[in-house]
């Protein structure tokens, strides 16, 4: 698209910054609310989570240090069903969501004793809703994964945990955008941002200007400069992941783990290294891959004769302390940053309760724990 | 800058050696990988996808598609074209995914 082309579109009612499964789960949203979207979008060359990471829909691990993650994320998986439903009915794509329960598995008595106390904090903080969890021994973990290797002598359990397919996901909401009349944007990463006297914001772009009278920041990796075009300071922390995939089998695990778990198209990935590595998304390292292979194959034996055939690294997207952010710019009203790690978990949670709120512009008072005001508290 | 390919000339004189496609017999020569050999005996089709079941055959020959699958003596998702034959092999053809024994 040439910048004349582009700079003749009309003002949008909204423009999200972002096509990755934030930006696309919170423009899916709007659509019902506000009357024109546009979503713009980096090129193909781009530090893209939304094409590297596992694909789990997932609860027992988050809110560690922040009760209202957990609740928030909750939401999100018992939104999700509706999620999957609406995408499959409108665009003919079924993400394969699988909500049938979930495992940490758990190697030794110090794995066990150090995993029961970080969960039974992570319950016991205020915010937290309650929820069903259990302890597994290793005979009643091996009813749930056939093969279950004997060094895995217990699992913390939920049945509220899953996977889908994140591909198929990032598939099925721009199928939607394109029958729905989203403008999507490619190759209009933002360079520039100002708000005029009248409240429009000005987007400016290698392929011409785009106009909005809101904003939503959901750039990735990329929401730390953009958010300080618009006043919001925003100390992002990625941390890479590396994931081996193994070659497609006939199905086997039906239980996901966190490490571990089988697509719907019969591939494995084994995974959740996590490493501080700057921006470097394009290596991966041989000792890494090599402790996740071990780990896989010590959780189910079997998988000692299944070939690997691919291993990549992406980076988390993460703000500094590991959780979500959404925030409405002071300096900037009408700017919304959204930033989180579980662009899957949460796509829900973002496409039917944050971007109504985005939409009727303002965020209320439940999501001020996930501003940015918590880095930046006054120590005297 | 050109020249003629005397090596295939001369491996046709090559020592045979016999393995099995699905259950028939098939006379190849030494050397020949088991893709290359699939071709000379004129199969194109040596497995099944493992998602829609589509047939599929050797296409790269060089190991990286994962397009030429083939059980070779039980053993399932061996790539036919990184294999050479053996006296006696058995080659079936790859019906969908492989199986895992749990």
């Amino acid at each position: 698209m040439t910048a004349a082309s582009t700079s003749r579109l009309p003002v949008f009612d909204v423009a999200v910054i972002g096509g990755g499964l934030v930006g696309s789960a919170v423009a899916y949203g709007l659509r019902g609310s506000v009357g024109t979207i546009a979503v713009l979008d980096e090129g193909d060359i781009a530090l893209r989570a939304s094409r590297g990471n596992f694909g789990l829909v997932w609860l027992q691990s988050k809110g560690y240090g922040m009760g209202a993650y957990s609740r928030w994320t909750l939401n999100s998986t018992r939104l999700w069903p509706k999620l999957a439903a609406g995408l499959l009915q409108e665009t003919g794509i079924d993400v394969a969501l699988e909500q049938k329960g979930g495992l940490t598995p758990l190697m030794g008595d110090y794995e066990i004793e150090a995993r029961l106390a970080w969960v039974n904090t992570l319950m016991s903080q205020p915010g937290v809703e309650p929820y069903e969890w259990k302890f597994l021994d290793h005979h009643q973990a091996a009813s749930l994964v056939p093969g279950l290797g004997p060094d895995v002598t217990g699992a913390i359990w939920t049945p509220h945990d899953g996977i889908v397919n994140p591909l198929k996901l990032l598939r099925a909401f721009h199928t939607a955008f394109s029958t729905s009349g989203v403008e999507y944007l490619p190759h209009h990463g933002i360079t520039d941002i100002v708000q005029q006297p009248g409240g429009d914001f000005v987007l400016t772009t290698p392929n011409g200007t785009v106009r909005a009278r809101k904003i939503v920041l959901a750039g990735g990796l990329r929401n730390g400069d953009l958010g300080r075009m618009v006043g919001i300071d925003l100390p992002m922390a990625p941390q890479r992941g590396q994931i081996l995939v193994l070659e497609r089998t006939r199905r086997l695990l039906d239980t996901p783990m966190v490490t571990l778990r089988q697509n719907d198209e019969g591939s494995w990935l084994v995974g959740d290294s996590q490493e501080e590595a700057g921006y470097a998304e394009q290596v991966t390292t041989l000792p890494i891959l090599a402790t996740l292979a071990d780990r896989a194959v010590r959780t189910l034996p079997a998988l000692r004769d299944v070939r690997a055939v691919r291993a990549w690294s992406a980076l988390r997207v993460r703000a500094k302390d590991g959780f979500p952010v959404y925030e409405q710019s002071a300096t900037h009203p009408g700017a919304f940053i959204v930033t989180c790690h579980s662009g899957v978990t949460l796509a829900a949670t973002h496409a039917m309760h944050l971007a109504p709120m985005i939409a009727a512009g303002e965020l209320p008072p439940e999501l001020a724990t996930f501003s940015t005001r918590r880095f930046h508290v006054q120590t005297h | 800058m050109f020249r003629r390919i005397d090596a295939a000339v001369l491996q046709a004189t090559d020592r045979k050696v016999r393995v099995t496609v699905d259950g028939t017999a098939l006379e190849c020569r030494e050397g020949d990988s088991v893709a290359a050999a699939l071709f000379a005996a004129g199969v194109l089709a040596c497995r099944d996808t493992a998602v829609s079941g589509a047939a599929r055959g050797p296409y790269c020959m060089m190991g990286i598609c994962y397009d030429c699958l083939v059980r070779i003596d039980g053993r399932p998702n061996q790539q036919a074209c990184m294999a050479r034959v053996r006296d006696g092999m058995t080659v079936e053809r790859q019906h969908g995914a492989r199986e895992v024994a749990a």
